[in-house]
């Protein structure tokens, strides 16, 4: 009931999320010295973590105010087919980018529209144009892997040549990391940003308040079509082609790490970092298990338990403390 | 001085008249009490003045000013805020989140976090409340607390007038102090308060003025210490009594329900009766006061805390499945969302209690189930197409007809009806009251709760009435009077 309680509240999770990564890293660690806990191999789980994180992020406010989009994995599809598409007739690559970007817009836009002013649930539209832009994807790309030749695109989140080892991490991550900062301050430090979050809570309410509830919602989908065509973008550089079929299920990742991270789907909960920790340790249990040579089906079960245990794990937190 | 005026409002909600005509004024730096039965239309005036509502007629004016708000926050810009029985705040932001919701001071961009640390404790203070934490999320405060950042809210947003709709029905004793405290600062400062309450003791001790509705109608205003309890009591009552009602001669048999001090896990508090075979009691009693909740711990729908229940020969609480096999049927006050599956037919509905008996080796027989529906829909005069036409087609009378041939297919012995002709028509009440009565006569006992005082007297046999989870001795129904009933049930 004190200050502490509240601070207390978002640290442990922040916490548990902490420990349970250093857990899982130390385990794998342990089973893999050789490989696990090598530079390389962090490295690399933050290139693949980097596109599910950025889809994540616009995925946090849609599930904070109380809605759901199911249909990211089929927009990066669409959106690195658009983009070889681009490429292939001559566009520049930043043409194509954009392109890519725009592509994600132009979805959250319509499920903007679709929940806001029409009041449809997000959970059917979302299931409308996950089938519509996956159908799209084919269609254009005519039901092949479109190839392109490579452009700087690439390096946004291939592996760093050596001459620009002082970076670390690939450009991609670092794009990443920084509008992660970024959105989680307009989350917590905006006028936007707190009425997503009491519109999650408690719609009527905010409504009452003055709160324009339907504008809320339509931006909440422009910005994760955003970041939706951003992790399209991500996609593309690191499988380099326009691919149909990539990002299958992509959307249940996505959603899976903001849970793990905390976000609750009745809304109102969620946090940038926690979500972004939440994508980490599914990223980072995947490779452990691909490494210690683990059939994918049990990577499947494990990643299943994990995001039951953790939401049990949070209910059971809550309840122990009675609020 | 700031001035609010209703001028002769009038709302009508189908066929049902809610207000005729009724009018009002609060005045800056006053406490203003509205009471009267329930059903007298004094929520439906407040909410057409919070904006929730819009009159069919009659004219309000804030300052003089014409003034007829589209929504609750029109009403809110033009400074009236409403603090609702369900407060309207957001658990997951923080107490300073929630009082400036809507008009966060922003600084380059950035909410300006100190501007609205200010704003908050500045009005968290002027009712005594700056030990709260300003970033505890809302959700960890309890009831009194949360009020109290509602009306911070209210003021911060710059309300000159705030209504509260029995704002004491969720808080225990020191709680609803706290409450008056804060009315009575707001009082000090020149903001003008209007208070629905059911109960008097607490328009006494609170209010300026009250104001009395009856059926729609001003009734009398003044101040509530000079009137006095018992005509305040006298105006909301005195409605004619209509000639409708059916009570044939009765001899109650052997005892069927009895209940010795049962306490539910919030309400009631306290609560024996006895209940006869045919013999109908009806419990009376204000919105809130426990009633519904009485019936629902009975039919094992609620837990109850403590106490005893005897059905028939069977001892203690039991769930409603249960409740069904020993002969206990209810019908819940809230007909579309849980006294009907309001998609099925009628058939369906009737037979769904216990489905079981019209299945055959695990399939169930629509044929049977058909036959069991005809036969009531023919003997309680259910208007319909078929016995396979959707609930939700009929109307309001009839629906409340399916529910009760649900219980009288099971032949159940005791049946819990509540508010069980709110909404229907005339000549449907009629039907319902000759139904009640055939089963007492038939040997059946009923237990009847209702807000409409003349439909107790005229139907029942002995009524209870049922005070801030108190259910009192009954009492017979041919000697008691509405003013006796109506006294018992605000607490006078």
């Amino acid at each position: 009931m004190s200050r502490a309680f509240a601070r207390m509240r978002g640290l442990s999770n922040v916490l548990g999320l902490l420990i349970a990564l250093a857990a899982i890293f130390a385990l794998f660690s342990a089973l893999r010295p050789d490989t696990f806990p090598q530079m390389k191999n962090v490295e690399t789980i933050a290139r693949q973590t980097a596109i599910v994180a950025t889809a994540t992020i616009g995925m946090t406010f849609i599930i904070v105010s109380g809605g759901i989009d199911l249909a990211v994995g089929s927009v990066v599809a669409l959106a690195t087919v658009v983009m070889a598409v681009a490429l292939r007739a001559g566009a520049p690559p930043m043409v194509a980018l954009l392109l890519g970007v725009a592509t994600g817009v132009l979805s959250g836009c319509v499920t903007g529209a679709f929940v806001s002013k029409l009041r449809i649930q997000p959970f059917i539209v979302t299931l409308g144009i996950f089938l519509i832009a996956r159908g799209l994807a084919k269609g254009v790309a005519a039901e092949q892997t479109v190839h392109v030749e490579t452009t700087w695109i690439r390096s946004l989140l291939a592996v760093l040549s050596p001459d620009k080892k002082w970076m670390i991490l690939p450009p991609g991550v670092w794009a990443m990391l920084a509008l992660a900062v970024l959105m989680a301050a307009v989350l917590r430090h905006t006028t936007f940003g707190r009425h997503v979050v009491a519109v999650g809570s408690n719609e009527s309410a905010a409504r009452l308040c003055g709160v324009p509830v339907g504008r809320v919602k339509f931006l909440v989908y422009v910005l994760g079509g955003v970041f939706t065509g951003l992790a399209g973008v991500m996609m593309f550089s690191r499988i380099t082609v326009g691919d149909p079929t990539v990002a299958m299920g992509l959307e249940l990742e996505v959603i899976a790490a903001a849970v793990i991270g905390g976000a609750s789907l009745s809304g109102g909960q969620g946090t940038i970092l926690g979500s972004l920790l939440g994508a980490l340790i599914m990223r980072t249990i995947s490779s452990g298990c691909s490494q210690c040579e683990l059939p994918n089906w049990v990577q499947e079960i494990v990643t299943g338990a994990i995001i039951v245990g953790a939401v049990l794990l949070d209910r059971l937190r809550l309840s122990r403390r009675g609020a | 001085m700031s001035l609010l005026q209703a001028t002769d409002i009038s709302k009508r909600f189908g066929a049902t008249v809610a207000l005729d005509g009724a009018s009002l004024a609060v005045r800056g730096g006053e406490i203003h009490g509205l009471v009267g039965e329930n059903g007298s239309g004094k929520s439906t005036l407040m909410r057409i003045l919070a904006g929730v509502l819009r009159a069919d007629g009659g004219r309000m004016s804030l300052n003089s000013v014409e003034f007829a708000p589209g929504s609750p926050i029109e009403a809110r810009r033009a400074g009236i805020a409403m603090v609702h029985q369900e407060l309207a705040l957001c658990p997951h932001l923080s107490v300073a989140e929630n009082i400036v919701l809507g008009f966060e001071p922003v600084r380059g961009g950035l909410l300006d976090w100190r501007e609205i640390r200010r704003i908050s404790s500045e009005s968290l203070e002027r009712f005594g409340y700056d030990h709260l934490d300003l970033d505890a999320p809302l959700g960890s405060l309890p009831v009194a607390a949360r009020q109290i950042v509602e009306i911070c809210r209210s003021l911060a947003a710059g309300c000159e007038f705030i209504l509260f709709d029995e704002p004491t029905s969720s808080l225990g004793a020191s709680d609803v102090q706290e409450l008056f405290a804060a009315l009575r600062t707001l009082r000090s400062e020149g903001v003008g308060v209007l208070y629905v309450s059911h109960f008097l003791d607490e328009i006494s001790e609170i209010c300026d003025r009250v104001t009395v509705l009856r059926d729609g109608r001003v009734t009398g205003d003044g101040d509530p210490e000079s009137l006095g309890t018992g005509e305040i009591v006298r105006m909301m009552v005195g409605r004619e009594i209509e000639d409708l009602y059916v009570r044939s001669d009765r001899r109650p048999g052997e005892v069927l329900l009895s209940a010795e001090d049962l306490r539910g896990a919030r309400l009631p508090t306290s609560a024996s009766l006895e209940v006869r075979r045919g013999e109908v009691l009806g419990i009376a009693g204000l919105n809130g006061a426990g009633r519904t909740e009485f019936i629902r711990a009975l039919f094992g729908l609620d837990p109850i805390r403590s106490g005893r229940i005897r059905v028939g020969s069977y001892l203690g609480w039991s769930p409603p499945r249960d409740r069904w096999e020993q002969g206990v049927g209810l019908v819940s006050e809230d007909r579309k969302e849980e006294g009907l599956a309001i998609n099925l037919t009628i058939s369906e509905n009737i037979t769904l209690p216990r489905v079981n008996r019209f299945s055959r080796w695990g399939w169930l027989s629509s044929a049977r189930r058909k036959a069991a529906a005809e036969r009531w829909v023919a003997d309680l005069g259910i208007k319909c197409a078929s016995t396979e036409q959707s609930v939700s087609e009929l109307s309001g009378g009839n629906q409340q007809k399916v529910a009760i041939a649900r219980l009288l297919d099971l032949d159940a012995d005791l049946l819990l009806l509540d508010e069980p002709t709110r909404g229907i028509d005339v000549a449907s009440k009629r039907l319902v009251y000759e139904i009640i009565d055939r089963a007492a006569t038939g040997g059946k006992a009923v237990v009847m709760v209702s807000s409409y005082l003349p439909e107790l007297l005229g139907v029942c046999d002995r009524i209870a009435v049922m005070c801030r989870g108190r259910l009192g001795v009954p009492r017979d129904a041919r000697s008691a009077s509405e003013h006796d009933l109506m006294e018992e049930a605000v607490g006078a």
